[in-house]
């Protein structure tokens, strides 16, 4: 290869370099900032701000929402199944995805009393795509296989 | 033909004009048998999804289109790196080819992000980090065709785009890593080479047929702009002349 091709090779190589480099600093750097949200241990730990808008993300814990029969208010715990969750406490509509054990972010306070009051309800959904039927089939495999190893003659 | 007569090969437009006549053909042909069945297969036959329902099926513009925007930046990049080390003409001919398309891509990726969005996450638009880096990678494109509109000068022009791009690439990888590096709204990947996909056959089918219907209207494109920018260079030459005036070359 010529001396001046080398030389720009060189350059280029090191360019890249250089700025991947920078990069990768400035986001180890920035890593809470481009996180979208806290998770659960996160705010239950003390980790997310009390009182400043945040967002947090987790499971819709089963059996938790309680829906306010007169109006839009909503109220339902996030968990992440590792033992840390928090009470949300949310007015308007919820997304279509939004159900129990779907994964979700809001957005709001968290209050001193570890409580979050929402101003914005985002689901999350998961990277798996199942037509209906599959589905309904996988859910009945798994209830017969639940049956089968609760049946105490086995 | 061995890989270095092919790289002293490609110094030259006019085997590169003559060689991609049939491959245009080609891609063009598989474009558009591909996108077609893609389409109706997508559309209107493969399930839906047992919680997005009919939204599920924007995966089938919105997953090709991101894909084949983040390849043919790494082609651009490549043609970058090749123009700044060893300014072959010709890949100054492929960084302009592949900016208006690359372009549109990254575009409809956005777009169709943002009305798959709506329905299922509840929103157009969130600041997280796939998002944001595929925003970054769109204002990559239109940074560097605006530079290259603004410098007169080809060699300069050239140079400097070819500079941005080679140092743009850099995106790529964030934009794929994002979903796994930190916790943000887009779910992460379906498909990856190490693991089966996330999907039942009859949803990643169709969807496989779009993808690479797409990844040839990108190569038909792509050639076509080139060689138009190839003709309209040499437009001086002996070669080009019979090319677009047979019978006067002839008479």
């Amino acid at each position: 290869m010529n001396p001046k091709r080398k030389s720009r090779l060189y350059l280029a190589v090191f360019l890249l370099v250089a700025v991947s480099g920078t990069t990768a600093a400035l986001m180890v750097a920035m890593e809470q900032n481009i996180n979208m949200f806290y998770p659960p241990d996160q705010v239950v730990d003390g980790t997310a701000p009390v009182e400043r808008t945040i967002r947090a993300g987790g499971m819709v814990k089963d059996g938790s929402v309680n829906r306010d029969p007169d109006s839009l208010a909503v109220e339902f715990t996030i968990t992440d199944h590792m033992g840390s969750e928090f009470v949300v406490a949310f007015t308007g509509i919820l997304p279509d995805l939004f159900r129990e054990g779907q994964g979700i972010i809001v957005q709001g306070e968290l209050a001193e009393s570890g409580r979050f009051q929402a101003k914005e309800v985002l689901a999350k959904h998961d990277e798996n795509y199942m037509p209906p039927e599959l589905m309904d089939m996988a859910q009945e495999i798994e209830a017969q296989g639940a049956a089968k190893s609760s049946d105490p003659r086995t | 033909m061995t890989l270095k007569e092919l790289w002293h090969k490609l110094g030259s437009p006019r085997w590169f004009y003559h060689m991609s006549t049939p491959w245009v053909t080609g891609f063009g042909i598989a474009a558009a048998l591909l996108l077609c069945t893609g389409i109706v297969w997508g559309l209107g036959f493969a399930p839906q999804d047992y919680q997005q329902g009919n939204s599920v099926r924007i995966m089938y513009v919105h997953v090709p289109a991101a894909m084949v925007a983040q390849s043919v930046y790494i082609g651009m990049g490549v043609a970058g790196f090749v123009l700044f080390v060893w300014r072959m003409k010709l890949a100054d001919v492929a960084i302009a080819a592949c900016l208006p398309f690359g372009m549109m891509l990254t575009a409809l990726a956005l777009f169709s992000g943002g009305v798959w969005g709506r329905p299922t996450w509840g929103t157009w638009w969130d600041w997280d980090g796939r998002t944001v880096s595929t925003l970054v990678m769109l204002f990559l494109y239109i940074g560097i065709y605006a530079l290259r509109e603004a410098i007169p000068d080809v060699e300069l022009r050239g140079r400097a785009s070819a500079l941005v791009a080679v140092v743009g690439t850099i995106n790529i990888p964030i934009i794929k890593y994002s979903v796994e590096w930190w916790h943000t709204l887009h779910q992460p990947a379906s498909f990856t080479l190490t693991a089966k996909p996330t999907m039942p056959p009859e949803m990643y089918l169709p969807l496989l047929v779009m993808v690479l219907g797409i990844y040839c209207f990108a190569g038909h494109n792509i050639l076509s702009r080139m060689r138009l920018e190839i003709v309209r260079r040499e437009r001086g030459t002996q070669w080009v002349r019979e090319l677009v005036l047979p019978a006067r070359a002839a008479g």
